[in-house]
């Protein structure tokens, strides 16, 4: 008894105390340390780019090199804006959207409804590999494919591809992932109903797994409108706005690139970054509310 | 074996060596029995006896799972039910399940109409009204939502949304309306308004339920049927089943003895 006494006698409270409060400080530090980069790099974008944003910025063309010379000698803004590349972007991101969403939403729903079974399994792991795949390896693919045989040429088109196959994977997946989590017993109620399979799917079953399959869909976006890499090989760029498919046509990040090559341009970069991001975080957001408000 | 036909005149559904088999794994074994035409029938049992198996083969639920194979006859009227399409048999014979599940995405209006509409059955929009309108008061529930009909069906409380569910399966007209357990994730007070609908319903529908609750098939059932391990144990009038089972095994899941 005497030695349980003097161990409880012992005041250890304070040092919990101090390691508790080390404990908080560390998980603090650390994460700020992990949002750190994210607000460094939006309030550099911020606070470089936002001279330059403007109407002009949002509806004209890019410059040339020599608008871009007299302006900076002139210590003026440069005109022009990156319209080009904003249509360009919207163009192809829509076409990858209308490949990738019917394909990917019908190949999630065929692995749902084939669970444990070969092909399925087998399906489902070769689109997480795809998920895998280097983004320049596609857009080497959508060059054969596309460019050299199909628009022969740089083009629109092949961009939306090499784009689409990059959302399929995502869409395949939350897909498949949003069917899992509906309750079986509302499939059975529609089917009780004497309801057809196939109307069960379409009417019930999508519609109440929707914000899962949209959120799935915008984080696809989200996704592919940053991509470079596989553009150079396939849009390869226009300094004009461009609505055909089978033309080379710009895109944000392929302006991003062109304006880090051309010394008299660099101002534009942060501005063009700038608006990326913001239509990036605008579409993460949303999925993010969506996802907040399902619950 | 006793007679488990339990002698009803012009069955509604005559049930013939019916078996379910989960895998090789028999679920409910040979079972036989007729059902009489606007009567509440329980369907008893320990857990496990395959009750909601035996149930739920009589709208051929099973057929949506690949494991499960179903043997035996189902005469609905006559028909066998493995001969007539799914889709047909399940708008004669409604289901309601253990726990509520109205279309989360859908206004208690159109919950009520949805076998018309997911159907792609054209209706004119009075008729609807008259439908929901029909439905709703069957269940009493009528005087409760009339105010609310655009409202989502998922706002409704526990005994409101199986009501609803209720209405549902209504709204088809079907002749037979087979319950899993209806009340069991119910309050007593939403069970007590349940069970007073089913012996109203049953002047206009035939009742096949599953429960888990002995007074409740004493309550409201004019007969019942015990099942034990799969096999059909005894059937016959609840009264005469209550007071004077005739099989050993019957008399102690009665008494409490197991189950």
């Amino acid at each position: 008894m005497e030695s349980i006494n003097t161990f409880l006698d012992q005041d250890h409270s304070a040092r919990r105390i101090l390691k508790d409060k080390l404990v908080l400080a560390g998980i603090i530090a650390l994460s700020l340390v992990t949002i750190s980069p994210i607000i460094l790099i939006i309030s550099k974008l911020v606070v470089k780019g936002y001279r330059q944003i403007s109407l002009d910025f949002l509806i004209k063309n890019t410059p040339d090199s020599y608008e871009a010379i007299t302006a900076v000698a002139n210590g003026e803004i440069i005109p022009g804006g990156i319209a080009n590349g904003i249509v360009g972007t919207l163009l192809m991101v829509s076409v990858a959207s209308a490949l990738a969403i019917p394909i990917g939403v019908l190949t999630g729903i065929y692995l749902y409804e084939n669970q444990g079974k070969f092909m399925a399994n087998l399906t489902r792991s070769v689109s997480d590999i795809l998920q895998g795949v280097p983004s320049i390896v596609l857009g080497l693919i959508s060059y054969l494919w596309i460019v050299k045989h199909v628009t022969m040429g740089y083009s629109a088109l092949a961009g939306s591809v090499s784009m689409s196959i990059m959302m399929l994977p995502m869409i395949v997946r939350s897909t498949e992932e949003t069917l899992k989590m509906i309750p079986q017993t509302l499939k059975e109620a529609a089917l009780a109903l004497g309801v057809p399979y196939h109307k069960v799917l379409l009417r019930v079953m999508i519609p109440t797994g929707f914000s899962g399959l949209l959120t799935g869909i915008l984080l696809g976006i989200s996704r592919i409108l940053g991509e470079t890499a596989p553009l150079l090989l396939t849009a390869l760029g226009s300094s004009i706005i461009n609505l055909d498919m089978t033309k080379p046509t710009s895109a944000i990040p392929l302006l991003i690139w062109e304006f880090y090559n051309d010394p008299n341009m660099i101002d534009l970069i942060w501005s063009s970054s700038l608006l990326l991001m913001t239509m990036i975080l605008i579409l993460n957001i949303v999925s993010k509310q969506i996802i907040a408000n399902r619950r | 074996m006793t007679n488990t036909i339990a002698d009803i005149k012009n069955p509604i559904l005559s049930i013939r060596d019916l078996s379910v088999a989960y895998d090789k794994n028999y679920a409910v074994k040979n079972v036989t029995l007729d059902i009489k035409k606007h009567a509440v029938t329980a369907i008893m049992g320990p857990s496990g006896c395959g009750k909601s198996t035996m149930l739920r083969a009589l709208n051929r639920m099973h057929e949506l799972y690949e494991n499960i194979t179903t043997e035996g006859q189902v005469l609905l009227n006559d028909v066998n039910i493995f001969d007539m399409p799914a889709i047909k048999l399940r708008r004669q014979m409604g289901m309601v399940f253990q726990r509520p599940n109205p279309f989360p995405t859908m206004s208690i209006y159109d919950n009520v109409i949805a076998g018309y509409n997911l159907n792609g059955i054209r209706v004119k929009k009075s008729q609807k009204d008259e439908i929901v309108e029909r439905s709703l008061q069957d269940v009493a529930l009528w005087g409760e939502v009339k105010d609310s009909l655009l409202k989502k069906g998922s706002f409704l409380s526990g005994g409101q949304q199986q009501r609803l569910c209720i209405a549902r399966a209504l709204a088809f007209n079907p002749e037979v309306i087979l319950l899993d357990e209806p009340t069991s994730a119910l309050d007593p007070v939403a069970t007590a308004k349940i069970e007073d609908l089913l012996v109203k319903l049953k002047e206009n529908y035939t009742i096949v339920m599953v429960t888990h609750n002995m007074g409740q098939a004493a309550r409201i059932s004019d007969y019942s049927l015990f099942l034990y391990m799969g096999e059909l144990v005894e059937y016959g009038k609840t009264k005469n089943m209550f007071t004077n089972p005739k099989d050993p095994r019957t008399e102690q899941y009665l008494t409490g003895k197991f189950g």
